[in-house]
């Protein structure tokens, strides 16, 4: 299967190869939570519901100088076409969880709250490929939304190898087609990368320009995020009445 | 703007499946159109500002009349992605053409992503089928493109839809047929090529009988698809790919995997429609009606085609099928043959291809102008003649000519086609050569543009920044030298042999060090990859890479220096490697040798300079090696290469002789084998997944049946258990005459395989073994000018030494395996195109001068028999009584391989020597052939 056309460059749902599916976000979808926000790339959709800073559940777990971060992430079980019944701490979503955590780990400021504990929920609702970056963005506009100290607005974005170019964001079609497939987050202001993970073989040269074009799509999404919390911001301040 | 498609899909499980895809639809596709008048942007417009009409295609058109749209008159086309869609799901051929189309900068073909671009985005409305939603997709491009451009261009919809045109044209836009608006443009010849609906099929079978009563089925009906599929799991029909005898085209053979064996196939109604090279699904008959297989030289038919006088074959693969048939007929006058008869009741797919030829001669029909039928005739036997239509019969009568198979019904007894294109007056030499490559599939066009690009400035010399790179040895001071045959000017091997204090001997063989010109991944690499090998005709060659690297930058010739990749070992005097080093380096060959010159400086014990001693080093040295390789069971093969010498003005050929092989030739060749097999040691050794390697599988018991028959015949006995012991019998199998050897040697290279390239990790290791060279790796590494297959060995060993990166292209195996298997195409291609440029300039030769020869018997039929020119390397057939008539005076003993005039002490034997008569004769016209008879 052709991914890219030869003759019109176009990819085979309309996009070129370095363009984005269309991206939204929204803040404050889960009422209950500290932080809530949806995210959404194309037809992947996830929601982010976090709690936190709060008291340590489990005081054998807590920590003196930081806070504990939690992770969970989960697919609801009408997210993809085939109505499977997935056991929930499969293998993969437990790595999944892991990343998420370490990711978000790198850019909250555990050592502001010490004993204390904050609880990250994602949950994919819809699954069309690119779920882990989706979870990440989706995340980061929870934490944001909880106030959360944090030093940066940590955004992800995958891009693949396919046809001898490289693609950005590889919807389900695409990256189940075999070839690699590049995570990347990163710290949007300090230009640095807390997450990066591929399995399967590239050469340096190749895989440079498949990262480099990652990185390309993590900032446009952080601009996005930015605006998005700028609208929420003034919003908050109308409602202030300020 | 954001649009969601939906689907349903069936899984491999079976399970129903709802697919949703997201599809963008999109503002900013440009109309490719210089005459835009809006912002289209016009980085990639195809189409001219003053192109008076832009057609746009409807799919019928693509799928049928591709042969037109690849002619030049037809230009400034819009291809909408729709149809770029529908003909990839139909016909790969074409779409792979059309894409070649829409890719060529020449013409102005221009892909219009309709389904992606916002406007044109039709989506299918209830109850609509596919087909019309594609259709509207179609008219509502063009009517967008109408609007787009309005008043620049005139857009055209070129259909033969029916239905499609007669909607367009309710719809406001302007609409033809193909045929329509061809002969709008003026131009009789191009109707040739438009492909007429089957509708029409009625009026063209005139051209066989005019009388209506005789418009019957001749071929029974093919089965329909289900049926064949149901049919192939119930084991009540075969698959597998027909293949039509290439000495009798009314007898085909089908390999079938489940039955193990090959079904014959006998008789064109049996065949059924099917081509050379289909895949189709194949019935046995009843076991009563398997005995039709004869031993004659043709089994008669309506037809007129029969056996021919061909070059010698080389290998198995060339050689006639029938040679298996001789054991068969044997059986079947006692039993009912063993070998499944079978008939074709289906065809899976078709190999359908263009054919060269030219028309069978016809009187010119009363009206003038006006259109004509006619028969084509291949120049390949096994085609049937293909019945065309034309405007321009008188034009195309004494033509060599290509014509493309449209379709065949069962109701005519000839495939209906067009015509494609002219190539020359038949009997030219240089037409015939092009019918030559073109039916090899040799692409001999010049270098593009592109290519030649790729090419470092000229005059290219030595620079000091070569010289300067670590990796790369400077042997400049050493003695190096090169022999080759006379007048070769793409020299990619030398050597050097220096005596060590310690006794020991240094030999080296460089290689011309092309991979440091041809960079992976360029326009240079990649049509190199495509051509695989140069190809030698017996006039010209093309070459593989261009000019200025086969004969100047890569060619080691004398007193310059030059980029190589050496192979340099120490040996004893006994000729045991002490150690081998692999190094790029830079030399300056002292001089060009040719073989004849390298023998007299060896032979001539006057002479005692280096040079000399060095040869005679060498040689002695090879001669050790020789009879190592030979001890470990390597064949000796002889095959009947034959040489011209072409007079230097008109290149016709003015003596015919057997190619000599001298020992300077051995010396050379046997240093080459010891590189080669170096090298794959060493790549084996570092890729062990991703080695290109050369290996000749062990012939079967069956292949070796005919040699085995021959030899029993004549008193010889032969051990083919293994090669060793096929090598040792040879050696001892010596006749009455010097020749009798020989001509046992090349009856044995006949019943092998040909060597074949492989990618190491497809196979297993033990499959690596090479038969004919008694070797367990071997590859090819001492001609990366002329093979391509040296290229990647090159890179490859190049990334063992570490001097460069690997290529990503040998981290893709599907990919490794696709070269390797173009490679063994071309390499067979080639071969074949060399045999076919050498029977043409024979049969140019026997032309002016009709010959008496003396030939061995190779075999024997029932009306003649085989024989084997030794001086001219040719074989044929000598009837012993006109055809068709069999029997008569002459009885043939199966068992002792022997002919017998009934009543007279006279008979032939196999391997006897007889003196036969050789002349052009030209029973059918175009068609001259070398008539072999009896003095």
């Amino acid at each position: 299967m052709e991914h890219v056309d030869p003759l019109t460059g176009f990819r085979q749902d309309g996009r070129r190869v370095n363009e984005m599916r269309q991206i939204r976000g929204e803040i404050g979808v889960v009422a209950k939570a500290d932080g809530s926000a949806q995210f959404e790339m194309g037809n992947t959709k996830v929601i982010a519901a976090v709690y936190g800073p709060r008291e340590v559940q489990n005081k054998n777990q807590q920590i003196n100088n930081q806070a504990l971060v939690r992770c969970e992430y989960s697919m609801a079980n009408f997210s993809t076409g085939d109505r499977k019944r997935k056991p929930k701490g499969d293998r993969r979503s437990t790595e999944i969880s892991l990343v998420i955590r370490q990711t978000m780990e790198a850019c909250i400021l555990t050592h502001l709250m010490p004993r204390s504990q904050i609880d990250i929920y994602v949950q994919v609702l819809q699954a069309d490929g690119g779920t882990r970056s989706a979870c990440i963005n989706a995340a980061t506009l929870a934490l944001a939304d909880a106030g959360i100290p944090m030093r940066d607005l940590v955004t992800s974005c995958s891009a693949g190898y396919l046809c001898s170019t490289p693609l950005l964001d590889l919807n389900y079609s695409e990256d189940s087609a075999g070839g690699p497939d590049v995570t990347v987050g990163i710290l949007a202001k300090t230009d640095k990368v807390t997450l990066l993970q591929m399995d399967a073989k590239l050469p340096m040269d190749i895989f440079e320009n498949v990262m480099q074009l990652a990185i390309e799509g993590c900032k446009a999404i952080a601009n996005y995020i930015r605006e998005v919390l700028g609208e929420n911001t003034k919003e908050l301040e109308y409602r202030r009445g300020s | 703007m954001l649009q969601n498609k939906s689907f349903v899909k069936k899984t491999r499980g079976g399970k129903i499946q709802k697919q949703v895809r997201e599809l963008y639809l999109r503002h900013d596709i440009p109309c490719g159109s210089h005459a835009c008048g809006s912002s289209c942007d016009r980085a990639a417009a195809r189409l001219p500002a003053d192109a008076g009409t832009v057609l746009v295609l409807d799919t019928n058109v693509v799928l049928n009349q591709i042969d037109l749209l690849e002619n030049p008159a037809i230009d400034n086309v819009v291809v909408l992605s729709v149809v770029l869609d529908e003909v990839r799901n139909k016909n790969l051929a074409v779409f792979n053409r059309l894409k070649a189309l829409c890719t060529n900068t020449g013409r102005n073909f221009y892909v219009f992503a309709n389904e992606n671009f916002k406007e044109t985005n039709v989506i299918q409305m209830v109850g609509e089928s596919p087909n019309d939603r594609n259709d509207r997709a179609i008219r509502v491009a063009t009517r967008w493109y109408q609007g787009h451009l309005a008043g620049n261009s005139k857009i055209l919809l070129v259909t033969n839809d029916r239905e499609n045109k007669r909607k367009a044209i309710e719809e406001g836009l302007s609409a033809e047929t193909v045929e329509s608006y061809v002969r709008s443009l003026g131009r009789p010849e191009l109707l040739d090529l438009v492909v007429l609906p089957t509708s029409e099929d009625a009026t063209m079978m005139d051209v066989e009988d005019l009388r209506p009563s005789k418009r019957k089925i001749i071929y029974s009906e093919h089965k329909p698809m289900s049926e064949i599929t149901s049919g192939l799991l119930h084991r009540i029909y075969h698959q597998g790919k027909l293949r039509v005898n290439r000495y009798n085209p009314f007898e085909a053979y089908v390999g079938s995997e489940s039955i193990g064996d090959e079904i014959v196939i006998h008789g064109r109604s049996n065949m059924n429609r099917a081509f050379d090279g289909d895949i189709v699904a194949v019935e046995l008959l009843p076991q009563d009606q398997w005995h039709e297989g004869e031993s004659s030289i043709i089994a008669d038919d309506e037809d007129d085609e029969e056996d021919d006088v061909h070059l010698a074959p080389s290998s198995a693969d060339d050689a006639p099928r029938s040679i298996n048939q001789v054991q068969h007929a044997a059986a079947s006058t006692l039993t009912v043959s063993s070998r499944p008869v079978g008939r074709v009741v289906g065809i899976i797919k078709r190999n359908w291809h263009s054919y060269c030829g030219s028309l069978e001669p016809m009187p010119m029909p009363a009206g003038h102008g006006g259109t004509a039928h006619a028969l084509f005739v291949s120049k390949d036997r096994r085609i049937p003649k293909i019945r065309i239509q034309t405007r321009q019969l008188d034009n195309l009568l004494d033509k060599r000519i290509i014509v493309v198979v449209d379709s065949w019904d069962c109701s005519s007894r000839y495939p209906s086609g067009h015509y494609v294109r002219t190539i020359g007056k038949i009997g030219d030499k240089d037409t015939e050569t092009e019918v030559v490559l073109i039916e090899n599939d040799i692409n001999s066009r010049p270098f593009s543009a592109q290519v030649l690009a790729c090419l470092p400035p000229l005059p290219w010399t030595l620079s000091p920044e070569d010289l300067a790179k670590p990796h790369r040895l400077d042997l400049r001071d050493v003695r190096v030298f090169s022999v080759d045959p006379p007048g070769c000017t793409d020299i990619d091997d030398a050597l050097h042999c220096t005596r060590l204090r310690n006794g020991n001997f240094e030999v080296g063989v460089h290689i011309a060090d092309v991979t440091n010109f041809v960079h992976p991944g360029t326009p240079l690499d990649e049509e190199a990859s495509q051509r695989g090998t140069s190809v030698y005709l017996v006039e010209r060659r093309i070459d593989m890479l261009p000019k200025p690297l086969t004969e100047d930058i890569c060619s080691l010739r004398s007193d310059v220096e030059r980029l190589a990749f050496s192979v340099i070992w120490e040996m004893t005097p006994e000729a045991e490697i002490i150690s081998t080093r692999y190094t790029k380096s830079v030399i300056k060959s002292c001089a060009a040798l040719s073989y004849v010159e390298a023998q007299a400086r060896m032979d001539d014990s006057r002479l005692m300079d280096p040079l000399t001693s060095d040869l005679r080093n060498m040689n002695s040295l090879a001669k050790i090696m020789r009879l190592r390789r030979i001890d470990r069971g390597a064949l000796t093969l002889a095959s009947a290469e034959v040489k011209f010498q072409i007079d230097t003005e008109t290149h016709d050929p003015l003596d015919i002789g057997m190619y000599q092989i001298r020992e300077a030739n051995q010396m050379i060749e046997e240093f080459m084998l010891a590189a080669n097999v170096s090298v794959a040691e060493k790549i084996l050794k570092h890729f062990p997944l991703c080695s290109l390697l050369r290996r000749h599988p062990s012939p079967t018991k069956e292949m070796l049946e005919p040699l085995l028959r021959t030899a029993t015949s004549v008193g010889l006995d032969l051990d083919v258990s293994s090669s060793k012991r096929l090598a040792d019998s040879l050696d001892h199998a010596v006749g009455d005459d010097p020749y009798f050897n020989k001509l046992i040697r090349i009856l044995a290279t006949r019943c092998m395989t040909q060597a074949v390239y492989f990618c190491s990790g497809d196979l297993s290791s033990s499959e690596f073994f090479h038969y004919g060279l008694a070797a367990p790796l071997y590859t090819h590494f001492t001609s990366p000018i002329r093979r391509y297959a040296d290229v990647i060995v090159h890179r490859l060993l190049a990334a063992a030494l570490e001097i460069s990166k690997l290529p990503p292209i040998f981290q893709d195996k599907a990919q490794l395996t696709n070269i390797s298997d173009n490679l063994n195409y071309r390499h067979r291609n080639a071969q074949m195109a060399s045999r076919a440029s050498v029977e043409l300039h024979t049969l140019i030769y026997f032309k002016k001068r009709p010959t008496d020869a003396e030939a061995r018997i190779l075999k024997i039929k029932s009306n003649g028999f085989i024989v084997f020119v030794p001086k001219f390397g040719i074989e044929g057939p000598v009837y012993l009584m006109p055809r068709g008539e069999k029997g008569g005076d002459w009885v043939v003993d199966e068992a002792h391989q022997r002919i017998i005039k009934a009543g007279t002490n006279t008979s032939f034997g196999v391997l006897q020597t007889v003196m036969i008569h050789l002349e052009v004769v030209e029973p059918q016209p175009n068609r001259p052939k070398l008539e072999l008879s009896l003095k």
